[in-house]
C-alpha cells in the first residue's frame, strides 16, 4: 500500500495541475484504489509514478478512471426499481415534462434501466434524463448503450424481480459479445461531465438519483452533494440514494420524508 | 482530525468466515462477556440478498448490540457489527467505516482480504484478526498483511472446520499466532 504522506502529495498534484479536488474523497477508498493503480501499472518506484501523473495527461485520464469505482449493473436492487416503478413513476406522470437526473452514473446501466421503467410506464417520450459523471469516458460509454453479453442473464433476472413483464431481450440487439441497448431508450438522455465535488446545481428536477457515490466520500463532502441536490429538487420532488446510503444526519433531512422502505426521499417542505 | 493518528485507541476484533463459519459464530458469540472492551466487526460471504439471518440469529443469543454497519459508522466498543452482503469495508483513519462496491475480489464482495489489509495498516497492534471455515482462500492474504503490521492473527484449527480449506490455505501460506477451537475462541476473545 502507498503510504498516506505520498498520497496526500499526488493529491496535491493533481489539484494543481489538472484542478481536480480529492481531498473529500474517502481516505481509506483512495489509497486503496491508487495503490492498486500503482502496482497495476507495475512503476518501478513511487517517484516516476508520481512525475507520470503530474506530466502525462493522458495518464492522468486514466487515473481518474482507475481511481473512482466503475462497478454498476442494470436494475441493481429490483426491489428498488418495484418501488420505482409502483409509488414514484406514477407520481412524476402527472407533470407534463418529467426531469430525471441520474449523478455518478458511471457506464449507464442504473440510467437504461430507468428507460425502460419510464417507457413501460409510456412516460418516456415526455422525458429526459441528465446523466452526469465526473469521468467522460465511462459517458462516452453510456452514450453508446452497449454492455456485455454475459451480463444479460443476470440482469434479465433482476429485471423480472423489478416487475418487468415484457420480454427484456426486446430492449437491446446481440452482437458478438456485447449488446446494444435501443436507441429510442438513449434518445432521451443527455450525457454531461458533471463534478459532483466542484459543479453546482444546474437544472431543477423531479427526481435525482445517486447510487452509490456517496460512500466514497467522506461526511463533509457528503454534505456539500446533499445541498447540491437539495438546491436542484422543486417541492415534492426525489432523492434516490444506493441501498446502505441515507440523508440520515445530513444537513437537509429536515425537508425530507422518506417514502416506503427502500431509499427514497421526498422533499416536502 | 489529525490525519493517520487514532485519537481514542480503539481494539478491534475482525472474524472473517465462509461456508461453515456461521455455526462457529452462533456457538462462540453468545458465550462472550457482555461488558467487551472490544469492538468485532464480522466479515462473512453471504448471499446478494437483504437477508438479515445472521444479525436475526445472533441478536436473538446475546445481550451485545448486534447491528450491520452504516457507511461512514462510528465504530464503538461492546458493539458486534456485521458488514452488509454485497459490499466491501474499508477502514477509515478517524474511526469509521465506508462501503465501497468494487470489484469482488476473489469472487466475494465483502471480501476478507479487503477488510484485513484495511484494518491492518490503521488498527495495527490494536488489531486481531480470525478466519474461520471456508471454502476458498479469501482472508490468507489478508492475514498476511495484518501480521507485518503487528496485528495478532488467529486460525481456526482445520480440523473443527465444516469446510476446513480455508483454514488450511492460511497454514499453507502463513504461521498464525494462534491456532484455535471454536471453543477455545471464546476464552480467548474474553480475555482480549
Amino acid at each position: 500500500m502507498i503510504e498516506d504522506e505520498n498520497i496526500d502529495l499526488l493529491m496535491n498534484d493533481v489539484f494543481e495541475r489538472y484542478g481536480y479536488d480529492f481531498t473529500g474523497y474517502s481516505k481509506a477508498s483512495l489509497k486503496r484504489r491508487v495503490s492498486r493503480l500503482y502496482s497495476l501499472d507495475k512503476f518501478p518506484s513511487f517517484a516516476i509514478f508520481r512525475h507520470r501523473l503530474k506530466n502525462d495527461e493522458s495518464y492522468f485520464k486514466r487515473f481518474v478512471e482507475e481511481i473512482t469505482v466503475n462497478v454498476t449493473e442494470m436494475f441493481r436492487d429490483p426491489s428498488f426499481y418495484l418501488a420505482l416503478r409502483n409509488e414514484i413513476l406514477p407520481r412524476l406522470g402527472t407533470h407534463p415534462y418529467i426531469r430525471i437526473w441520474h449523478a455518478g452514473c458511471s457506464t449507464g446501466e442504473e440510467v437504461y434501466s430507468m428507460a425502460i421503467l419510464l417507457k413501460e410506464a409510456n412516460l418516456l417520450s415526455r422525458s429526459i434524463i441528465y446523466a452526469t459523471d465526473i469521468n467522460r469516458d465511462v459517458l462516452e460509454k453510456s452514450r453508446e448503450g452497449i454492455f456485455p453479453i454475459a451480463n444479460m442473464k443476470q440482469y434479465s433476472e433482476n429485471y423480472i424481480a423489478s416487475g418487468g413483464r415484457a420480454d427484456f431481450s426486446s430492449y437491446y440487439r446481440a452482437n458478438y459479445d456485447g449488446v446494444k441497448f435501443d436507441e429510442s431508450l438513449s434518445k432521451q438522455m443527455v450525457f454531461s461531465a458533471h463534478n459532483l465535488v466542484s459543479d453546482n446545481s444546474f437544472n431543477e428536477f423531479h427526481l435525482i438519483v445517486c447510487r452509490n457515490v456517496l460512500i466514497y466520500f467522506d461526511k463533509e463532502l457528503q454534505d456539500r452533494v446533499f445541498e447540491v441536490f437539495d438546491k436542484s429538487l422543486g417541492l415534492l420532488s426525489y432523492l434516490a440514494l444506493g441501498s446502505k446510503e441515507t440523508i440520515k444526519f445530513s444537513s437537509i433531512q429536515a425537508n425530507y420524508k422518506q417514502v416506503g422502505k427502500e431509499k427514497i426521499w421526498r422533499k416536502v417542505k | 482530525m489529525e490525519k493517520g493518528k487514532i485519537t481514542n485507541p480503539l481494539k478491534l476484533l475482525l472474524i472473517g468466515g465462509s461456508a461453515g463459519s456461521l455455526n462457529v459464530l452462533l456457538n462462540v458469540l453468545p458465550s462472550l462477556k457482555p461488558d467487551l472492551a472490544l469492538c468485532i466487526v464480522i466479515v462473512t460471504h453471504r448471499k446478494n440478498t437483504s437477508d438479515t439471518l445472521l444479525e436475526d440469529l445472533l441478536s436473538s443469543r446475546t445481550t451485545i448490540s448486534v447491528k450491520e454497519i452504516e457507511d461512514k459508522e462510528v465504530l464503538q466498543k461492546g458493539t458486534i457489527y456485521i458488514t452488509p452482503p454485497d459490499y466491501h469495508i474499508l477502514f477509515e483513519n478517524n474511526g469509521t467505516l465506508s462501503l465501497d462496491y468494487s470489484e469482488k475480489i476473489n469472487y466475494s464482495r465483502p471480501s476478507i482480504d479487503v477488510a484485513f489489509e484495511s484494518a491492518g495498516v490503521i488498527y495495527k497492534e490494536n488489531l486481531t484478526c480470525i478466519l474461520l471455515s471456508g471454502a476458498n482462500s479469501d482472508g490468507v492474504q489478508g492475514l498476511i498483511e495484518v501480521k507485518r503490521h503487528h496485528g495478532v492473527t488467529v486460525v481456526q484449527e482445520p480440523h473443527t472446520a465444516a469446510t476446513p480449506y480455508m483454514p488450511l490455505q492460511a497454514l499453507h501460506f502463513m504461521k498464525p499466532d494462534y491456532l484455535l477451537t471454536p471453543d477455545e475462541m471464546i476464552t480467548f476473545i474474553n480475555n482480549l
